[in-house]
């Protein structure tokens, strides 16, 4: 089954066009990945698909639900984790999971089920106490993570994961990432090449608001004719500038 | 239930901050325990604790904006807002989750600033109660203004703009530091045209038991709440939409 499909979806901002025609389609269970340089529409395809900004034209279908026209449908099937770290500071690992619950109007038992299952997922048993504000880069982004997968959701988008995380960090995250495959259809935008590649199943290089390749790590290289991921994308980008 | 989660986790923002009950609490004790001071040594009419007691509880109250427009324009900076947006929430959740957690703490800033006042020679009377009553309609303009500030200007702004300019405003133009008669013309004419000194007035007639003075004030009061409170709303839901 197709989880996320777009025709001809489009975000312009006065005379910048952000997203120029995106049409894609991503099945059920897939990790797509979105990669670009800063500026290539990537978060702006995601804003427009978990309904926080409104297409300029096209349309985009979650589950087969429109994000124009039955956003709070679309918003009970998706989650995301934003790019940067979306935690409530002030309050610990526990009573930020408890938050969430309390957000999607789980019941007492299932908050309780719910919290210890991704406390287990994310091995958060060690920090479960501590303030989400007194917890490191890496720790953050994990119980971002787990809050964005509270709601079960069928669609999770992850904004650009590990962005400014440390080596080891950015590894443990790239676990739990591989851990979810296949049991929610993943959207992850990245700047980092081996990211994408490592994770993924398919790959869409953006650039300008366009889509310009959309294929497999192994498709994309040999589209570009090269043994490198990351000289295969940047031949794939430098190509479309000219 | 969602936007009561929502509320507290706002209120433990708020309570979690040792700045807020600093200055929410703490500064509005020091100065009336200083205008106190100076009163026993050289006694004014102004600072007579019947008269200073109301004008502290209402100043006090420009703290609540202050907390309240910071707990936004963080959120808003920080991506919770943005992940929040994309959950079951609504605008309503998110309108009354940031503003319901204020007004306890307006009351009990009301309960604690008049408990002091009792503590330094204010009469015991039911007119107290009455007093801690009316801080409810009266917070909903300071809340209103949380709301529209956080709505558009970020943290740092919020500092000068609700931190400095509001809480000097509200102070100055409330008469509670000098009586407004001592300066008159055109700043007498703008203090009254503004809810400061309705609220202080409106809280020194219920804890003088002057109770039919107090609707006039309250009307004022109500009047500049409820128009702050329909722009706060639709700055929070244009800025709601932007993002």
């Amino acid at each position: 089954m197709i989880a996320i499909k777009t025709e001809n979806l489009t975000k312009r901002y006065g005379s910048l066009t952000a997203v120029d025609g995106l049409s894609l389609s991503i099945d059920e269970g897939e990790l797509f990945s979105l990669l670009g340089v800063n500026g290539a529409g990537k978060t702006t395809t995601i804003k427009m698909l978990t309904c926080l900004s409104a297409p300029t034209s096209g349309d985009g279908y979650i589950m087969g639900k429109s994000i124009t026209r039955d956003t709070q449908k679309v918003k009970s099937l998706i989650a995301v984790s934003p790019q940067e770290t979306a935690v409530a500071k002030a309050l610990s690992v526990r009573e930020n999971l408890e938050f969430i619950c309390g957000v999607h109007g789980f019941e007492r038992a299932r908050r309780e089920h719910k919290i210890a299952e991704l406390v287990r997922l994310m091995s958060l048993e060690s920090i479960i106490e501590r303030k989400a504000g007194k917890l490191s880069g890496g720790w953050q982004r994990r119980l971002s993570i787990a809050m964005a997968l509270i709601s079960e959701p069928q669609v999770l988008f992850l904004d650009e994961p590990t962005l400014g995380l440390d080596v080891i960090a950015r590894s443990e995250l790239w676990d739990i990432i591989r851990a979810l495959k296949g049991k929610v259809t993943i959207i992850l935008t990245t700047h980092y090449m081996e990211e994408a590649e490592a994770l993924s199943d398919r790959i869409g290089i953006m650039r300008d608001g366009r889509l310009l390749v959309c294929d497999t790590a192994a498709g994309i290289r040999k589209m570009a004719n090269t043994d490198s991921f990351e000289q295969a994308f940047v031949t794939i980008v430098k190509g479309a500038a000219r | 239930m969602k936007m009561l989660t929502f509320a507290l986790r706002n209120a433990r923002e708020i309570i979690r901050d040792p700045l807020n009950l600093g200055f929410g609490l703490g500064f509005p004790l020091v100065l009336i325990l200083l205008l106190s001071a100076i009163q026993a040594n050289v006694p004014v009419p102004l600072f007579e604790i019947a008269h200073l007691a109301p004008g502290i509880a209402v100043f006090g109250l420009s703290f609540m904006t202050l907390f309240s427009a910071t707990l936004i324009s963080r959120d808003r900076s920080s991506s919770l807002l943005q992940r929040l947006y994309t959950t079951p929430l609504t605008a309503v959740d998110f309108i009354l989750g940031y503003a319901l957690p204020i007004v306890p703490f307006s009351v009990a800033q009301g309960l604690i600033c008049y408990g002091v006042a009792v503590l330094l020679g204010l009469p015991v009377s039911v007119n107290i109660l009455v007093a801690v009553a009316l801080i409810i309609p009266v917070s909903v303009l300071y809340i209103a203004l949380g709301l529209l500030f956080g709505s558009i200007l970020n943290d740092k702004q919020v500092g000068g703009v609700c931190g400095a300019l509001l809480t000097n405003l509200s102070a100055w133009l409330s008469g509670t530091w000098f009586d407004l008669e001592l300066v008159g013309g055109v700043f007498k004419k703008i203090a009254h045209a503004l809810p400061f000194v309705h609220a202080v007035e409106l809280e020194r007639a219920a804890l003088s038991g002057a109770y039919a003075d107090i609707l006039p004030h309250l009307l004022w009061v109500m009047g500049y709440a409820l128009t702050a409170l329909v722009i706060a709303v639709l700055l929070f839901l244009r800025q709601m939409k932007k993002q």
